[in-house]
């Protein structure tokens, strides 16, 4: 197709200037990790130190491992109760109610989410802590791994199912050797994407965890450290944070390429 | 003596390795209805999107009527292109479809619903004027595309395998419908197909192609009867092949039989090839008839009943391909033709083309 | 066939805990918003609708106005950011488009308080853009870039830019290139090719991006409070102020109840745009059969007569 010379040149650099000013914050954070300084004003070497500052901070270590607990308990709730829904559902009419439902996690403002779940513990006397961040993240988590589980099964042929049970196998047989094993790959990527939300997620954690360290989970303590005092090891565990992220999420995107191709 | 209205002149496409037109020239006459037919990758369609003029030759020229267009974008060239989708805007009703292409050249309103009124009432589409693309069936579908192509009164109408869409039985009925419509609007039309029946039924003159190169140029009877090559003579319909030794404007088969053709135009020092016979040019005999060309025996191994033809398929021995031969069932009839039995075929050197292999 | 009741089943635990942990919040805090604030910070059974009365206060409508307003700037920027990143996408060769849309999308993925925190380090007056900027000698003083309107609309721009990307992307793929290339085939220039064939078309995707990005800044909490410095005030501050500093839960309640309404119009105004378009980009047929087509005229086939006899 003949090009329109001008507007994709325009286009090009666009598309150029998007990615820098999508990645030059990451960058920034990511180089100034190293800078022996720890402000951006000078550069005063490369240095380990902040990190191994980050490490000897029992605070944010507690933080973290809190955050892990909360994020592999959530996320394996959320993949087998989101992983069953999305099955019961694929085989149901259409439904708008429904689809609102199963949606609707995953669009209502996390900061009403949060303060009708502080509610809802406090009217129920329910006490707060880490068993309660967990409550909260399985919801919007259900719908994540329904919705990733969902889309995986369009492409389903159910007609193995039944060339299964036509072979005499059980419903139960049929589903672990047959089911589970083909739609595996969505599942597994939708726990991935849902142990990512979980381990960034911050608002509704902020207000079901309750007072009190023990149920402080890693973004709360990066908020508070954001909020009230800016030390440079925020930006090594900025740079962790991130490559963790980044690592999960192109593991996810690779499971999921590796079966549609 | 027609005038040309589109020259082509020794166009040549690559896409990265691939060659997908080579060295190309044809001419397209005024008011002629021609089709570009051929396997897919032939570069059939490549070579009618670069005369619309959304691929660029690498070298070569494209003329309409005397004037070098080679280098002018798609939108600017008196050409139209019915794509193979048809690709109608789905957010403007058939109407505003139709009357788009004239938005686009600047005609005063009355001028454009007048126009377009026409066209609706040559397609037949009046009723359906105010309707959206997805509230229509294939074929009128069809039906606005042309419209929407035709409004603009281009010199050359080119149309992107224009049936495929369509079932069976509709297409036929276009087939025909097509044809009038050239007739009437008395423009040239090129169509790409990769149906060799329906460029058979359409055209007046076709360019079978084959890798990028044109194979044979011709009416349908001269691509039917005449073929050049073995691919062309493959391609279009079907034939029995007997290979072997060729001699002038004989053939000896692998089993020493020896036929006679009736052409001796192969090139120099040729002298593997094969004899073509088309099923319908071979009469079936009990007995060894005299007086013939080329007759040999086989028996039969199977006999297809087609409704208005009978296809009898003989085998001469086990080395050999298979023989097919078309008659009508009342003759397979009158002669008890039966499975197994052995019987004699027999043709004219008439009716025998020699070709290389 | 898997029997009805086995679908209960397997449905019944996930709709389930969405229910108990989703629905009934939910509509707990909206019933809240009918009732009194207590005295030392619970609530008072008692009904009222002084709640929704003084959510209309010129303070609180202020705020609300306000937060639309940075909103929909930061819809409006992220849109023309967008749209050409997406086209730019979508031209490149197939193969490098998945990689391209996953470098866009890979920052949305990190954590969104360092994504926000990151902006601080930029914007700061000893920032690095300010620092970049005095000493290429661009500006004498630095900039006052950080908490303010600015900053937070950079911010939310910075944030959801890769799913608004996403959105028009997928719209902007699903068009059939026959479409462009009709329209130019029908002499159409490339700019009203866009206007009248491409825009319209792509409509969906814009929407659905836009939706998405103006829903999450109206009610957004985190950016204007780390970005705004405490001087902004936006919707989801405001309620944050009621849960957590008044400890007005009914008050908060009602300004939920308030946000979630405007996002819910501004959902089903979305949904109505896209069944309104019809689009029907796909190249399969119709539905309706060509057998209730009427009959085509009929055909002078002497005129039709060539030398096609094959005998």
């Amino acid at each position: 197709m003949p090009s329109f010379s001008l507007s994709a040149l325009y286009m090009n650099i666009h598309l150029k200037l998007v990615y820098v000013f999508l990645y030059v914050p990451i960058i920034v954070l990511m180089v100034l990790s190293f800078n022996k300084a720890g402000l951006p004003t000078v550069w005063s070497g490369f240095s380990l130190e902040w990190y191994g500052k980050l490490f000897e901070n029992d605070a944010i270590l507690n933080a973290a491992g809190n955050t892990l607990i909360v994020a592999i308990i959530s996320t394996v709730l959320a993949s087998i109760l989101g992983t069953l829904l999305a099955l019961g559902v694929q085989k149901a009419k259409t439904n708008s109610a429904l689809d609102a439902l199963l949606f609707a996690p995953m669009i209502i403002p996390d900061i009403v989410l949060a303060i009708a779940l502080l509610s809802f513990f406090t009217l129920l006397e329910f006490t707060l802590g880490l068993h309660s961040i967990i409550l909260s993240h399985v919801v919007f988590n259900i719908a994540f791994v329904c919705a990733v589980v969902r889309t995986r099964l369009k492409n389903f042929d159910y007609s193995v199912v039944e060339a299964s049970e036509d072979l005499g196998a059980s419903s139960f047989t049929t589903f672990r050797r047959i089911t589970l094993p083909i739609i595996f790959p969505g599942v597994l990527a939708g726990s991935l994407l849902a142990f990512t939300l979980s381990i960034d997620e911050f608002i509704i954690a902020f207000f079901t965890a309750g007072a009190g360290a023990s149920s402080t989970t890693l973004p709360m303590q990066i908020y508070s450290m954001i909020r009230f005092g800016v030390t440079p090891e925020i930006n090594a565990m900025a740079t962790i944070v991130m490559m963790v992220s980044f690592t999960l999420v192109f593991l996810s995107q690779r499971i999921n390429k590796g079966i549609t191709g | 003596m027609s005038n040309i209205v589109i020259s082509l002149s020794n166009l040549n496409k690559s896409f990265g390795k691939t060659q997908a037109i080579d060295n190309v020239s044809l001419d397209f006459k005024e008011n002629e209805f021609f089709a570009m037919l051929g396997p897919s990758g032939c570069g059939k369609t490549t070579l009618l999107r670069t005369i619309a003029g959304f691929e660029t030759p690498d070298d070569g020229a494209v003329v309409l009527q005397g004037e070098n267009i080679t280098a002018l974008r798609a939108n600017r060239r008196p050409i139209n292109l019915m794509f193979q989708s048809y690709a109608l805007f789905p957010h403007m009703t058939v109407a505003k479809n139709i009357a788009y292409g004239l938005e686009m050249e600047d005609l005063s309103k009355p001028e454009i619903d007048e126009r377009v009124a026409d066209i609706l009432k040559l397609t037949q589409l009046q009723k359906l004027a105010q309707r959206r693309p997805d509230q229509l069936s294939g074929g009128q579908r069809q039906r606005v595309a042309l419209a929407r192509a035709l409004v603009k009164k281009p010199k050359v109408l080119l149309l992107d395998e224009p049936l495929g869409a369509l079932d069976k039985k509709l297409r036929g009925q276009m087939q025909l419908e097509l044809k009038r419509m050239q007739v009437e609007a008395g423009i040239t039309f090129v169509i790409v197909t990769h149906d060799q029946e329906e460029a058979l039924v359409m055209a007046d003159r076709i360019a079978l192609m084959k890798d990028g190169k044109v194979a044979q140029l011709g009416s349908p009877h001269e691509l039917y009867e005449r073929p050049n090559s073995r691919f062309v003579a493959d391609f279009i319909g079907t034939m029995n092949f007997f290979d072997g030794y060729i001699s002038g404007k004989k053939i000896t088969l692998h089993n020493g039989l020896q036929l006679t053709g009736c052409n001796q135009d192969l090139a120099e020092g040729v002298d593997k090839g094969s004899m073509a016979v088309r099923p319908e040019r071979i009469s079936l005999h009990s007995q060894q008839p005299d007086n013939v060309d080329n007759c040999l025996q086989g028996t039969i191994v199977d006999m297809a009943y087609h409704g208005q033809d009978m296809n009898v398929h003989l085998e001469m021995d086990k080395k050999s391909a298979r023989i097919l031969v078309k008659i009508s069932p009342g003759e397979a009839e009158a002669q008890g033709l039966k499975l197994g039995e052995k019987v004699w075929c027999a043709w004219s050197a008439q009716n025998a083309r020699l070709l290389a292999s | 066939m898997r029997s009805p009741s086995k679908n209960l089943l397997l449905v019944a635990p996930g709709l389930g805990w969405i229910a108990m942990f989703m629905v009934i919040p939910c509509l707990l805090i909206f019933t809240l918003s009918f009732f009194e604030r207590g005295t030392y910070g619970g609530v008072d059974y008692i009904f009222t609708l002084d709640n929704f009365v003084r959510a209309m206060d010129p303070i609180y409508v202020g705020i609300l106005l306000d937060s639309i307003r940075i909103a929909g700037t930061a819809t409006i920027v992220a849109l023309l950011l967008a749209y050409p990143t997406a086209y730019a996408i979508s031209l490149a060769p197939r193969n490098k488009q998945t990689t391209l849309l996953f470098l866009v999308m890979l920052p949305f993925w990190s954590n969104y308080l360092i994504r926000t925190y990151a902006w601080i380090v930029l914007l700061n007056r000893e920032g690095l853009i300010n620092n970049t900027l005095e000493s290429i000698g661009v500006i004498s003083e630095p900039l006052d870039i950080l908490y303010n309107e600015f900053a937070v609309v950079t911010g939310l721009v910075y944030n959801y830019l890769p799913f608004v990307v996403l959105a028009i992307y997928a719209s902007i793929s699903k068009l059939n290139p026959e479409m462009r290339e009709a329209s130019e085939d029908l002499g159409a220039p490339a700019w009203k090719t866009f206007l009248r064939i491409t825009l319209p078309l792509t409509m969906p995707g814009v929407a659905a991006g836009a939706v998405f990005i103006f829903v999450l800044s109206v009610g957004n909490f985190i950016t204007p409070d780390l970005l705004g410095g405490g001087k902004l005030q936006m919707v989801g501050n405001l309620i944050y102020d009621q849960f957590l500093s008044a400890r007005d839960w009914p008050f908060g309640a009602t300004l939920s109840f308030i946000l979630i309404g405007i996002m819910m119009m501004l959902l089903f105004g979305q949904a109505v745009l896209v069944n309104r378009a019809q689009l029907d980009n796909d190249k399969t047929h119709s539905h309706i059969d060509d057998e209730d087509e009427q009959s085509l005229p009929a055909i002078n086939t002497a005129a039709l007569d060539k030398e096609k006899s094959y005998a």
